[in-house]
């Protein structure tokens, strides 16, 4: 029976695991196929040949996109965005977060600028009214749009807030005692212990600027200030249109009449965002050992 | 004689406080004057980005025109407004946004909680960070990248279709059709996002007691009692916390997934408050019309989000400071 028991455990397992497993390939194929297609030859992707591996194997399309000025220089503008933007939302995130995190200090108008902050961050205007502020502040097709208005998060600098009060007290009374002041107290005590929730912050806060696009579509019209994947919208979206109208072409392709020359390049795409995500993948083994501080440290206060 | 003994003891109290309460703010000033110089940047920063842009509500109001600027436009009162919700687009984008956003949060949560659930029942630890390296990737790349790839595999001659059709099946048009799409939205960031959901309740189940679980396996209780009976019960008051969270986020119904996704095929169906607001107008030029919608947004989804905290705080104990 003991037996019985145990063998009805182990098949459970086994079910458990192949589930779970099959999942885990669920969530990679997508990319499987993006690899492939980006390392097919033309004729194999425009016929739809390429599934999940590639076929007429080549690295054409990477050759030529190293040589693509737009997209360089959009993988540029991305890189900038990131190196510019991270540091700054560190810096602001910090230096607000000390005075908010002091709750033994009296501090008068504290509350009153905690609720404030969370009303400006919580309401928005919308689209069209942000738009037009940014206009008249001159911010439109302006590198600063992209990393200043989203410089301070609210969910990160809750983070650093509540490590900040976890850290303990007597460290900055008895700094304070023998003379240091608040600065030296965030910048030399703080700063140094908080190594891992500011490093949560600066990989979630350089993720996010890499991922965005809408600012760049919205606030950006000259195009060689567009991010990386603000210029890979347009490209994604006007491919979608197109498939919208392949009906058409699926009738031409039946009579026999390929035309490759009005075939928008599936492959150089399928390259392009093969080359978006790299980043994340280099940064993904880091993003994992914080991502669990992150979320314990922000969402669940304990 | 009442005005007299309350002119005594009023300076009285007010001595008192200051005293021994507060100490006067020339003093809090020269000991912390710092504290506030350090919440000048974000403070300017609000004002810059958060609070001057609000001027631009009164566009909502106004026959705007960018020549004619805000002083120079027409005011015309609610008439923007009217005009959005007299149109037959109205009620199909808030239906739309609503239904696209509820399902989201609750397939996306169920399945959520059954991978962490059946996760959690896996004791090799190898195995176990082999499947959330794998489930989690997808929510660390953007909706563009996903959407470059998925709008490919979807297509009516993508890997997708292909499978069905050689299975004998017939293809379909997970993006084209009006039926469909909403659907196509709701699974797709489903897939996207269950691994990073599960993530917070895997945390959550490491910190159940074995104890219990001996307890119970002394008792009798076999593995789907013990998830039943204790692991689902032990992540139950997240459950309810992200979901009350997740309910001041409806009106936006994850816009980036749906703006890349979206053409004209499927307006009637995939059309949502924001996509609606940049297409018609910002990319239409119609600013008035696009501000009315999106003031009528930022008001309700405010209050939403007030809603969801007060939820949170009532339900789960939680404060966001």
């Amino acid at each position: 029976m003991v037996t019985g028991r145990r063998l009805g455990d182990r098949l459970v397992d086994v079910l458990l695991w192949s589930i779970l497993a099959l999942l885990a390939v669920l969530s990679l194929l997508p990319f499987l196929t993006v690899i492939a297609r980006s390392l097919s030859s033309f004729v194999a992707v425009t016929t739809n040949q390429v599934s999940f591996w590639p076929i007429g194997f080549n690295v054409d399309n990477y050759v030529y996109l190293m040589r693509d000025n737009w997209f360089v220089n959009a993988f540029a503008v991305s890189v900038a965005r990131v190196l510019a933007g991270v540091p700054l939302t560190l810096l602001l995130i910090v230096i607000t977060a000390y005075p908010l995190s002091q709750d033994r200090l009296h501090m008068p108008g504290r509350t009153v600028f905690k609720i404030i902050m969370l009303v400006g961050l919580l309401f928005s205007g919308g689209l069209i009214p942000i738009y037009l502020a940014y206009k008249s502040l001159g911010l439109l097709n302006h590198f600063a749009v992209l990393v200043v208005p989203g410089a301070l998060n609210i969910f990160l600098a809750i983070i650093i807030i509540n490590f900040f009060r976890g850290l303990p007290q007597e460290l900055s009374e008895s700094a304070m005692l023998d003379g240091a002041s608040h600065f030296d107290v965030l910048f030399r005590i703080f700063v140094p212990l908080s190594r891992p929730a500011l490093a949560t912050v600066a990989l979630f806060s350089a993720v996010g600027h890499w991922n965005s696009w809408f600012d760049g579509i919205v606030f950006v019209s000259r195009q060689e200030l567009w991010p990386l994947q603000s210029y890979l919208y347009v490209q994604v979206t006007t491919r979608n249109l197109n498939r919208m109208v392949e009906v058409e072409r699926n009738q031409s392709r039946q009579a026999g009449v390929l035309d490759f020359a009005q075939a928008t390049p599936e492959a150089l795409q399928a390259a392009m965002i093969v080359l978006a995500t790299v980043p994340i993948i280099l940064v993904y083994p880091f993003l994992q050992r914080y991502f669990v501080t992150g979320l314990t440290l922000g969402s669940l206060k304990g | 004689m009442g005005s007299s003994a309350v002119s005594r003891t009023e300076p009285m109290i007010r001595r008192r406080s200051v005293a021994e309460r507060r100490p006067a703010f020339g003093v809090v000033w020269g000991r912390h004057w710092m504290l506030y110089l350090m919440l000048a940047p974000a403070a300017v920063w609000l004002v810059l980005f958060h609070f001057y842009p609000l001027w631009g509500i009164a566009v909502a109001f106004l026959d705007y025109s960018p020549f004619r600027g805000v002083s120079g436009s027409p005011y015309v009162g609610l008439d923007n407004f009217r005009r959005f919700f007299d149109s037959p687009d109205a009620f199909s984008i808030i239906r739309n946004t609503i239904f696209i956003a509820l399902a989201k949060i609750a397939m996306g949560q169920v399945a959520a909680v059954a991978f962490a659930l059946t996760l959690n029942e896996v004791r090799v630890m190898l195995f176990r960070r082999m499947m959330q390296t794998a489930t989690t990737l997808p929510h660390f790349i953007s909706w563009v990248l996903i959407g470059g790839i998925l709008i490919e595999m979807l297509s009516s001659d993508g890997v997708v279709n292909r499978g069905i059709t050689a299975l004998g099946g017939q293809a379909i048009r997970f993006l084209g059709s009006a039926q469909l799409f909403p659907w196509t939205l709701i699974v797709s960031e489903t897939w996207k996002e269950f691994g990073w959901n599960a993530v917070i309740y895997l945390a959550a189940l490491t910190a159940i007691s074995p104890e219990l679980y001996e307890a119970a396996g002394v008792d009798g209780a076999g593995r789907w009692a013990r998830t039943r009976h204790i692991s689902l019960p032990g992540i139950t008051p997240i459950i309810v916390l992200l979901s009350c969270l997740s309910l001041g986020g409806i009106l936006n119904a994850g816009f980036e997934q749906v703006l890349v996704f979206l053409n004209p095929m499927v307006y009637s169906t995939g059309d949502i408050l924001d996509t609606y607001i940049y297409r018609v107008g910002l990319l239409g030029g119609e600013l008035s019309l696009g501000a009315a919608v999106g003031l009528f947004k930022g008001v309700i989804g405010f209050l939403l989000i007030l809603l969801s905290y007060w939820l949170a705080d009532k339900l789960a104990n939680y404060r966001i400071f």
